[in-house]
């Protein structure tokens, strides 16, 4: 039994490590789930599995370019799940996608579907707080996790009812943008990390802007640990295999460790 | 029935609401927050109105139709919104929008254009207010509405192309909200139908109101105090059918909106999320996003706003599809027989009156000329010549 997202990483915060949670894009290649495992036995602590949707607003082109290709490869949500379901990843994993892939399926046969493939979070970027009810609940009922954002934006009162609400762990924007790797940290990467670590004691981790593992070092000094997506996505579209991302992902672990 | 204020979590019915990614939520609630003060507020209005007549050149005419009556067997009205400054209905929201973006201290516009009649309406207005002014558009309708492109430059305008996805105004909408997310401290997000999420859909109607309250005066007035028996509009986003529906909603007046037959949401009838809102919208068996297909750009869209949806719902409104040739038909009709060459979006309103002509029959219409074809010329050329 593998257990939560929350309960995985508490257990790398309780133990003075920093979290790791790279993110994989469902049905890019053939050998994405190949790819998650070597992620997987490189050091991650959790793992997002992306589900491609047709218009990712909250992604950059690493992320776009990795929807597109899986999606005329054929990938739909259900041969995803269908594939997690026997992946023995033996660390949780959490579904990233947007609304309308949940709702066109139903928020509750979405949920279901998540839990008998053995999925125990979800992420959904275009579902903020306000319009999470009919999700959540759905959600709670079949046992999943649902992570929510905070974003640099959210005035200080937002940030408790967020963190209230969220589950596994809280994702910290770390900029205002959409996904892909920048050149430098975004001064409010470790800033809104500040502001939610004063609010809460689920796990935070920052993500989007994070791409060097010196970049996940100077946020992880303040926040519980980082998510990694476009940084691991461009490896998987250039076409390294699950070797040659696990190796990055191997990077980010030790310089973590080191910290 | 009446057309009013969504819920405070910007529901019509079962449909709208605020689905943005959190970093846009805290923008959307200032928004909100932003144009009620200011829809409230006399001294704004007087702004904006004094602004309508006297730089877009309201109100517009409305124009009976002798000879396109003869030759259909009903009686045509047209609201000529093609005669506004910039060339189409377009620019009453956006003055409403330029403004209220200076009122909240916001340096910079950015928008999505589909047929380019809502980028030029907002680089007109960013001239007008000395904003900066950013506009995406889709590499298709770069193409096919060249002349709109160098409109907006003229203006001072960077056209930005939209390269993703199927590169119309989907994918404009999709690259405008990730530029938003990465400026929204400064920048204004100017939709431009009413569309996206709360509070846009209401806002973007209430600024295109005015289409509806002129018509129902002047139809008064040329009707001995009665409504027209229809009232038809074509529909992308919606918006020009919601300002006019918003006039007639609460009498007994037929109101219809003229869809693409490639791109038609409520014909379909999917509930869908995306841009913000929960409505119909065009997708495959997975909740994908279909590509709509239509000859005019600015109707080139697989969404509707939420409103529509609602009407749809309700029963309220019609929405009917009309196909690519019987726009191009409708368009030489009118040029023909009234001398007025309409853009190939409200080319559609016209489409759908003449193929129901015998439905029509011996009945008053109201038609909302949404905009003119001089955009379309180039286009026309090679679908005629
Ligand atoms: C003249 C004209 N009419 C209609 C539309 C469609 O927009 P809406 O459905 O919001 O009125 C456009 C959009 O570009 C347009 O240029």
């Amino acid at each position: 039994m593998i257990g939560s997202v929350e309960q995985a990483l508490r257990a790398r915060r309780d133990a003075g490590g920093s979290c790791l949670v790279p993110y994989v894009t469902g049905g890019l290649g053939d050998d994405w789930l190949d790819t998650a495992r070597a992620v997987a036995a490189a050091g991650a602590d959790a793992i997002e599995i992306g589900i491609p949707f047709s218009d990712p607003v909250m992604d950059g082109p690493t992320i776009q370019a990795a929807n597109d290709r899986a999606l005329a490869a054929g990938a739909t949500p259900q041969s995803i799940l269908d594939q997690l379901r026997d992946a023995d990843l033996g660390i949780p994993a959490a579904v990233m996608t947007y609304g309308n892939i949940a709702y066109h399926m139903g928020w509750e046969r979405f949920a279901q579907s998540l839990a008998a493939a053995g999925v125990a979070g979800c992420i959904l970027p275009d579902v903020p707080l306000e319009e999470t009810g009919p999700w959540t609940e759905a959600a709670d009922a079949a046992g999943i996790e649902t992570i929510l954002l905070a974003a640099p934006t959210a005035p200080d009162s937002r940030l408790p009812r967020i963190v209230e609400r969220s589950r596994g762990f809280v994702y910290g924007v770390g900029l205002l943008g959409i996904t892909g790797v920048r050149e430098a940290l975004a001064a409010s990467a470790v800033e809104i990390a500040g502001r939610l670590k004063t609010v809460t004691d689920l796990p935070v981790l920052v993500g989007v802007g994070i791409g060097t593992p010196a970049q996940a070092v100077e946020v992880s000094k303040v926040a519980d640990g980082v998510v990694v997506g476009s940084a691991v996505v461009q490896r998987m579209l250039d076409g390294a295999g699950p070797e040659g991302v696990a190796e990055l992902v191997a990077e980010f672990r030790q310089a973590l460790d080191a910290k | 029935m009446t057309m009013t204020e969504p819920t405070a979590e910007g529901r019509f019915g079962d449909f709208g609401g605020m689905f943005v990614p959190e970093t846009l939520v805290p923008a959307c609630q200032e928004l909100d927050r932003a144009f009620r003060e200011a829809w409230a507020d006399p001294s704004f209005r007087a702004e904006l109105d004094h602004l309508l007549t006297t730089y877009a050149g309201r109100p517009s005419p409305l124009t009976e139709c002798q000879n396109l009556s003869e030759a259909l067997g009903c009686r045509i009205l047209l609201k000529r919104e093609d005669l506004n400054h910039t060339g189409s209905h377009k620019i009453n929201n956006v003055l409403g929008q330029a403004l209220l973006a200076k009122r909240m201290g916001k340096t910079r516009l950015v928008a999505e254009t589909g047929a380019g009649q809502h980028g030029v309406a907002t680089a007109t207005a960013a001239a007008l207010f000395g904003m900066d002014c950013i506009v995406y558009m889709g590499t298709v309708d770069i193409e096919r509405q060249k002349l709109n492109v160098f409109r907006m430059q003229l203006l001072g305008a960077e056209v930005r192309p939209a390269e993703s996805g199927s590169q119309t105004l989907k994918d404009a909408v999709n690259e405008a909200m990730r530029h938003w997310v990465s400026v929204v401290e400064s920048t204004h997000y100017c939709l431009g139908s009413v569309m996206g999420p709360h509070p846009y859909p209401w806002m973007v109607r209430e600024f295109h109101r005015v289409i509806g309250d002129e018509s129902r005066q002047q139809c008064a007035e040329l009707l001995d105090g009665g409504v027209p028996d229809v009232v038809v509009a074509c529909v992308g986003g919606g918006s020009n059918a919601a300002g006019i529906f918003a006039g007639f909603a609460d009498t007994d007046a037929l109101l219809v909106g003229a869809e693409p037959a490639g791109g038609a949401a409520v014909g379909r009838a999917v509930p869908g999320i995306v841009h913000g809102s929960r409505s119909y919208l065009m997708q495959d068996e997975w909740g994908q996003v279909l590509e709509a297909e239509s000859i005019s750009a600015g109707l080139d869209y697989p969404g509707i706003g939420p409103e529509h949806a609602h009407l749809a719902a309700t029963g309220r409104a019609r929405y009917e599809p009309v196909t690519d040739a019987e726009v191009v038909e409708a368009f030489q009709l009118l040029a023909r027989t009234e001398g007025i060459i309409p853009a190939l979006e409200s080319a559609h309103a016209i489409a759908w009156v003449s193929k129901c002509r015998d439905e029509l029959r011996g009945k008053t219409v109201l038609i909302n000329l949404s905009g003119r074809g001089d955009k379309d010329v180039n286009q026309m050329m090679d679908e005629l010549g």
